[in-house]
């Protein structure tokens, strides 16, 4: 491999605008035969939307495709299949009510006097399915099978036509270590056969293990092409977020520096509801980033949603400046400083078919009641204020929220309770999926929150991030808190707590 | 009975139960007309429920092409009115029976193909777009006569009044024949043809569909051309059946259709389901019927009451199975 051979796609000064977005900016892009070759990038960096170039969901604006040398225009999906460009998504896109064997031929059954022969396509699918070393019953329903295995067997799909360009977008994040283990093994054995593969993935371990050679973009931009041996991490990373690392080392020292000392802002007293989590104590100070750390089910959100009152306690008292506070739901908590982010920001969170400016007065708007709207003026004043503090891309008021990437979606959603000014700030995973950069930048900023006075409860499923940035740690296990940790406390004890070891002289004590 | 149920879910795969469940209903209600009634088992009521319900078939047959790729369509049974109608003036107007089969096959075709098209091209709603064809097809009849019409072309009755004789002396009508010819037809396309696998993958999942590369418009489009075919030749049977045409024909049938479908174990959401099933459902309708009138003293209303019952509880364990696999899944993920 000292010698490449041609590239098998070229993507050449490739540019592409949505409404009120510049998708992708003057892109070049290679992929050589017989390597495995990561796209990197920020959420929003214009990963997926090359990807969907590259397959024939988008057409660029201009710029040109070449694959082996010829120009080529997909105009779908299907094309671009037919020319031998494959595509998992991160999503399984298969039917799940088809079997096996039909969710890898369909489209291109082998038949037999007209109709479709399903002995021949059983054998064909147990064929691809063995290649890449899965035995499973290809008249299966597919539904019957786990996600993991739904998508080895969209890479089967991929795979069984003459394949030369196989594209993985992001398909690792719902697998666990033994699975992704098998996909690497899987992507090996194509790639040995010459197949091109393309793939994406937040995981750097998992970019370092696999791929020989990396593009990275940046806004659309693209940032440079590099072979992943010649390219160390702390580089990557500053190829990536384009700016150096110092964020992250900032945030570290202010949260030793700063007070914690305050008056008790939101006091719990037995706490708790039967099936959801255990009554519990806290006491959470103004100006105070309180970590919650746990394994996913072990009561975090379930704590933050007694607290916020989107569930009702069925045992003990909520306190907030020392007066009980008889939370009836979330309009009572709203109405006593106390603000949500929710984990899921699709589903609880933003109204994707509204502008950034609509979604930012939402929850101000809420507050102050229907027949009072919220002047333009104020409206403008608070957007601009926000889309620079929280640097929310693109800086354009009337984008909608759902063209936006994940990291600036919770940017957003931030924001929006951010303009209600809470004094407790309950925020569930706001840095899951998204990328280094947003992540420090929203670091950054619930840091700065503290230091201004406002109480934090930051949920985060990793302890790295929580034990970074909490002046105080809670540890919950199994639908119980059992230990309070103060800020200087290492990963190691917070798993230790977590693992289970030590708690029952804690507990006794 | 749990334990039986564990034993059939073993050997049966769980999207078979709703047609295994369909079967087994008609199995009982039958059983229980044979119980009660001295003639009721007998070989010729069973064809006479083929006889009464030719045309349901017919019908249930390309709405089950509909709603397995997720749709709906409400205009069959408005469809199926204004074929009589067609039928009958044109024979009244003196057109030989072969050139007034074509007409009635291409209008009921066409009208599937404009509302199939502006389904997929305005991305509307199904339910709104059949709901207006239901409306403009039920309003053509009138433009036609807002009488009914009776047939008098000797040909045509001949073919209604003709019996083709079974062993046993059991006789069935040609609608018979005809309505079991489109069973097995639409048994072809829907599990031989790349277009009938077309319509379960769009039924299960569009988006995905379409990302696999399928023809989905194809698919989505086709299934409302072979709704309005079939409601045009129900049509056809209704006439011979009939032999009249007129605006009020078939009011509701619609309804009847779908009710069929379901009560055959096909899911409303699409992507689930067979013709079989579908058959069995309007046997099963159609044995209900039989049942209430052979009591004798209960009104014909009784049968809808009895129906509306029975769809309720088919969704409701439709629901329960849809549901079942997947609790199975995330618990051993």
């Amino acid at each position: 491999m000292t010698e490449s051979p041609p590239p098998v796609v070229e993507m050449r000064g490739i540019s592409l605008a949505f409404p009120g977005v510049k998708a992708l900016q003057d892109v070049d892009f290679r992929l050589f035969p017989g390597e495995v070759h990561a796209l990197m990038g920020e959420n929003g960096a214009g990963k997926s939307t090359l990807i969907k170039t590259l397959t024939g969901v988008h057409t660029p604006d201009s710029g040109s495709v070449l694959l082996a040398g010829d120009a080529v225009a997909f105009s779908s999906p299907g094309e671009a299949q037919q020319a031998g460009i494959s595509t998992v998504y991160q999503e399984v896109n298969l039917c799940a009510n088809l079997t096996v064997a039909e969710n890898i031929l369909l489209g291109r059954e082998p038949r037999k006097f007209g109709g479709i022969d399903f002995r021949a396509m059983r054998a064909k699918a147990a064929e691809v399915l063995a290649r890449i070393g899965v035995h499973i019953d290809p008249a299966s329903v597919l539904e019957s099978h786990p996600i993991a295995v739904q998508q080895l067997v969209a890479i089967a799909r991929a795979i069984a036509v003459d394949c030369r360009v196989l594209v993985l977008d992001e398909p690792t994040s719902s697998l666990d270590a033994g699975e992704v283990a098998e996909l690497f093994r899987i992507m090996r054995v194509l790639r040995d056969e010459g197949v091109a593969i393309l793939f994406v993935s937040h995981f750097l371990d998992q970019i370092y293990e696999i791929s020989d050679r990396m593009t990275v973009l940046r806004n659309g931009a693209l940032v440079g092409e590099h072979l992943t041996a010649e390219m160390d991490r702390r580089a990557l990373i500053s190829a990536m977020i384009g700016r150096e690392l110092g964020t992250l080392e900032a945030i570290e020292d202010a949260s030793e520096r700063r007070d914690a000392s305050g008056p008790v802002l939101v006091h719990a007293e037995g706490l708790g509801r039967r099936g959801a989590i255990a009554p519990f104590d806290l006491d959470i100070r103004a100006g105070e980033v309180v970590g919650l750390a746990g394994l996913l089910g072990s009561g975090r959100t379930e704590m933050a949603r007694l607290l916020f009152g989107a569930d009702k306690a069925d045992s003990g008292r909520l306190l907030v400046d020392g007066t009980p506070l008889h939370l009836r739901g979330p309009r009572s908590a709203i109405a006593a400083g106390i603000a949500f982010c929710s984990e899921d920001r699709k589903g609880e969170g933003l109204v994707a078919d509204l502008s950034i400016r609509d979604n930012l007065v939402l929850a101000m708007q809420a507050a102050r009641g229907w027949s009072r709207p919220v002047p333009r003026k104020v409206k403008d004043s608070l957007v601009e204020k926000y889309l620079a503090a929280l640097d929310i891309r693109p800086a354009n008021p009337d984008a909608l929220v759902r063209t936006l990437s994940g990291g600036n979606q919770q940017k957003v959603l931030l924001a929006r309770w951010l303009v209600t000014e809470p004094r407790l700030l309950i925020l569930d995973e706001p840095t899951r999926g998204i990328d280094i950069g947003a992540k420090a930048q929203i670091q950054q900023l619930v840091t700065n929150l503290a230091a201004e006075g406002t109480a934090v409860l930051f949920i985060s499923a990793e302890l790295e991030e929580v034990v970074r940035i909490a002046d105080r740690i809670v540890v919950l296990r199994d639908r119980h808190k059992i230990a309070e940790l103060d800020g200087g406390a290492s990963i190691d004890e917070v798993v230790g707590l977590i693992a289970g070891e030590q708690v029952a002289e804690r507990t006794a004590s | 009975m749990t334990a039986l149920t564990q034993r059939v879910s073993q050997r049966v795969p769980a999207r078979f139960l709703p047609v295994l469940a369909t079967v087994v209903l008609f199995v009982l209600t039958f059983g229980v007309g044979s119980a009660s009634y001295d003639g009721f088992a007998s070989g010729q009521i069973i064809a006479n429920l083929f006889i009464d319900n030719a045309f349901l078939i017919v019908l249930a047959t390309g709405m089950t092409f509909v709603i397995l790729s997720g749709g709906i369509d409400l205009s069959v049974g408005s469809v199926v009115a204004l074929s009589t109608m067609v039928t009958a003036a044109g024979l009244r107007a003196g057109w030989p029976v072969p050139l007034v089969v074509v007409a009635v096959l291409v209008i009921g075709s066409t009208l599937g193909l404009l509302m199939g098209l502006v389904i997929h091209k305005f991305d509307i709603q199904p339910f709104i777009v059949t709901l207006a064809g239901m409306f403009l097809a039920r309003g053509l009849c009138f433009l036609i006569s807002v009488e009914s019409v009776s047939i008098k072309d000797s040909t045509f009755r001949d073919i209604a009044t003709a019996v083709i004789e079974l062993p046993g002396g059991v006789t069935i009508t040609y609608n018979v024949v005809i309505a079991l010819v489109v069973v097995l037809v639409a048994l072809y396309v829907l599990h031989r043809t790349r277009f009938g696998r077309s319509v379960y993958a769009v039924g299960g999942n569009e988006q995905s569909a379409l990302l696999m590369g399928l023809k989905t418009s194809r698919a989505k489009v086709g299934v409302y051309v072979i709704s309005g075919f079939c409601s045009a030749l129900a049509g056809l049977l209704f006439s011979l059946y009939m032999l009249s045409g007129y605006g009020l024909h078939a009011v509701g049938m619609e309804l009847e259709a779908i009710a069929a479908v379901v009560i055959g174990g096909t899911l409303l959401a699409g992507g689930v389901g067979y013709v079989l099933g579908s058959l069995v459902g309007v046997l099963v309708l159609g044995t209900i019927q039989t049942l209430i009138s052979f009591q004798g003293t209960l009104s014909s209303w009784w049968t809808k009451i009895v129906i509306g019952a029975l769809l309720l509880v088919f969704i409701a364990v439709q629901r329960g199975l849809a549901r079942g696999p997947r609790r199975r899944q995330t618990l051993t993920s």
